[in-house]
């Protein structure tokens, strides 16, 4: 019978069996951010304790940065002391900090990828819990809190329960305008945001197949989002395509040592799942939020649904979700007015999301009245940008092009909803009070579909703007 | 507080609804500090605001030390401030239908037991505890059950030896592996040019 991928690089990593019954279980690579370590290398430095392989560890400072300007000191008194902690601690440890300065410095789970660091059959942790992006390229990547920082820092390993398997399949060819983003979203609105607790997500099907490593990584992004701590695709000559040449990637000889082992590590044919779950991609809609959890969405299409209609558990919800968003049952989605719009956050800021929302920018001007914002993922992506033009598009639609940061994913720096406003927004969580503003309204969509938002002033069907 | 877990008694504070997210226990911009200090004050905050008699405004609940909450607490972001702000509160355990797992483990490493009971038991404590927030919730680790006004009733609870044995600080128990982290590191091709 063949073996998962998460069944052989559990065994791979595995140190020993713990008393509790969990695994101990090795990290191969640890990534580090300014929010959630400070308190842990506070625990280590009183423990007297060390960071066990600094060689593993990488830093990057991206949730609190300013996005307008990156200038040092920050205007922001608590984010300067922030970052300042951040650069001592690194130091004081010995760990690579990609900062400011760097040409590097971006979304942790941008940069992992896009510099190599993050590889095939690899371990990864990250006090973050979109840490689950890094299994697009076929590893086990866990979102873990600060005292898991803290393990993780002082051993390299963590204590973790191996979790049941299912595997998603959506099979046949996207629709043009529908990308990764209404993939993903249909996903959890079918299984519910609660319904990958207790499993690891396995992606797989010709449509996940036929995507980018930049497509994939929004798929595994957004793993969390359905319950599921981690989500993985086998790796593929589309993985190991994405990697040659990258700075932490293995080169020459070695990087065909590696495919071979990569290789070696994905699911086996014949191997056996806890759950399947099969998907038609060929009829996901473009997707938009209409509540306060990823899981309540709609297609562009549709109308926003009545409490009365839903099933009994989740009455309550729909209601709550309805009052806080003040969206009338019945009334279609597309129409609703935004006030802001966001692409931006690891979901769906790189190079090709980009793009998309250019495709759609591009000779048009932003509706009077929306503040438009362009936050690429990363340094890299914003050079890469850049290069061919895209920050131009932008500006001359009227989008401010900013600096690489989290920014108004979660509106820890200058960049917030204000009162009740509306965001079209390409990120990953419509909670309430996500975006800065206790009472302001997130609509997650594509970045297309933001652009297409940013362009009409209200939710508007992407496939009718394109040309 | 004693360094095991065997037994948690305290007045209940009942917080109804299903997937409630660690940005709504405790909002982004009061994770703006490298520590945990002064967290308690900003629990819940913007529903708090938002709904003047929020059970965490309530002086009838104020004191009590055991949350009861839905399904699906905790998701959403892995920030540990999430648990550590309601410790700083007085919150020593929690019971409830279902937890996400990165928050269920965040609150294993600081010792607080989140005990999960089917949907009937857990709505009855809901409005029980409502009723009569001067009485006391047992949250029995060792027997895995939770008592309320003398009805038993059977809950499971993750990471239960650790919380036993007093070892939920998981770096002591990760450190007695010693060489056999190493024996492991030098497997991983990975680790070694491939
Ligand atoms: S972009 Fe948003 S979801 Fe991603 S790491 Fe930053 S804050 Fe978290």
């Amino acid at each position: 019978m063949g073996e998962t991928l998460l069944d052989k690089v559990w065994r791979a990593h595995t140190v020993k069996m713990l008393p509790s019954g969990q695994t101990q279980l090795f990290i191969g690579l640890h990534l580090v951010h300014e929010v959630t370590s400070p308190q842990a290398f506070q625990m280590l430095r009183e423990a007297g304790l060390k960071v066990r392989l600094p060689e593993r560890t990488f830093a990057t400072i991206d949730h609190i940065v300013p996005t307008a300007s990156q200038m040092r000191p920050f205007g922001d008194r608590l984010a300067e002391e922030m970052t300042v902690h951040l650069i001592r601690n690194c130091q004081e440890f010995d760990i690579r900090l990609f900062d400011l300065n760097s040409g590097r410095q971006g979304i942790v789970h941008v940069i992992g990828p896009e510099l190599g660091l993050t590889q095939p059959g690899m371990t990864i942790a990250c006090g973050d819990s979109h840490t689950s992006t890094h299994g697009a390229l076929g590893a086990l990547a866990f979102g873990i809190g600060t005292s898991q920082v803290r393990d993780v820092l002082a051993t390299q390993c963590l204590a973790m329960a191996k979790p049941k398997l299912r595997q998603i399949r959506v099979e046949g060819r996207l629709a043009r305008g529908v990308y990764a983003k209404d993939v993903i979203l249909s996903i959890i609105q079918r299984l519910g945001v609660k319904g990958g607790v207790g499993y690891a997500y396995e992606y797989a099907g010709s449509t996940i197949e036929a995507m980018s490593m930049e497509e994939r990584l929004t798929i595994c992004n957004m793993s969390i989002e359905g319950g599921a701590r981690a989500g993985y695709i086998n790796p593929d000559a589309t993985t190991f395509a994405y990697l040659k040449g990258r700075p932490f990637a293995p080169q020459g000889e070695a990087f065909n040592r590696a495919v071979a082992w990569w290789r070696s590590m994905a699911t086996e044919p014949g191997a056996t799942f806890d759950d399947i779950v099969t998907m038609d991609g060929r009829s996901v809609q473009p997707v938009v939020t209409w509540g306060i959890n990823p899981g309540q969405s709609l297609g562009v299409g549709d109308r926003i649904p009545n409490p009365a209609e839903a099933p009994e558990t989740d009455r309550a919800a729909w209601t709550e979700a309805l009052t806080f968003m003040d969206f009338r049952p019945g009334r279609p989605i597309a129409g609703t007015r935004i006030n802001v719009a966001f692409i931006g956050s690891c979901t769906n800021a790189r190079l090709s999301d980009l793009r998309a929302a250019a495709e759609v920018a591009r000779g048009r001007k932003v509706a009077g009245g929306v503040r438009a914002l362009v936050v690429p993922g990363s340094q890299a992506v914003a050079a890469a940008a850049e290069a061919e033009g895209l920050h131009m598009i932008f500006r001359e639609a009227g989008f401010e092009w900013r600096k690489a940061g989290c920014s108004l994913c979660l509106g820890m720096n200058e960049d917030k909803l204000k009162g009740r406003e509306i965001c079209a927004s390409s990120s990953n969580r419509n909670f309430k009070g996500r975006q800065g503003s206790p009472t302001g309204r997130t609509l997650l969509m594509s970045p297309a579909m933001v652009a297409a938002a940013a362009i009409t002033g209200e939710v508007s069907d992407v496939r009718e703007l394109l040309r | 507080m004693s360094p095991f877990r065997r037994r948690i008694v305290g007045r209940g504070i009942p917080l109804p609804g299903n997937d409630i997210d660690t940005d709504r226990i405790i909002p982004a911009r009061f994770l703006k500090s490298v520590t945990f200090e002064g967290l308690e004050q900003h629990v819940f905050a913007d529903d708090r605001l938002q709904a003047p008699d929020h059970p965490f405004n309530e002086d009838r609940y104020q004191g009590a030390s055991i949350l009861v909450v839905g399904q699906n607490f905790g998701c959403g972001s892995s920030r540990e401030h999430a648990p550590e702000a309601l410790r700083r509160w007085g919150i020593r355990g929690i019971v409830g239908e279902s937890f996400a797992e990165i928050f269920l483990g965040n609150c294993t490493a600081l010792g607080i037991p989140c005990m999960s009971m089917d949907v009937e038991d857990s709505d009855w404590l809901m409005e029980a505890v409502t009723e009569n927030p001067e009485k006391q919730i047992v949250l029995d680790v060792e027997k895995e059950e939770v008592i309320f006004d003398e009805r038993a009733m059977p809950a499971t609870i993750a990471h239960r030896e650790q919380l036993l044995t007093g070892t939920w600080n998981a770096t002591r128990v990760l450190l007695e592996a010693g060489d056999a982290i190493e024996r492991v590191a030098r497997g991983l091709p990975y680790l070694s040019e491939y």
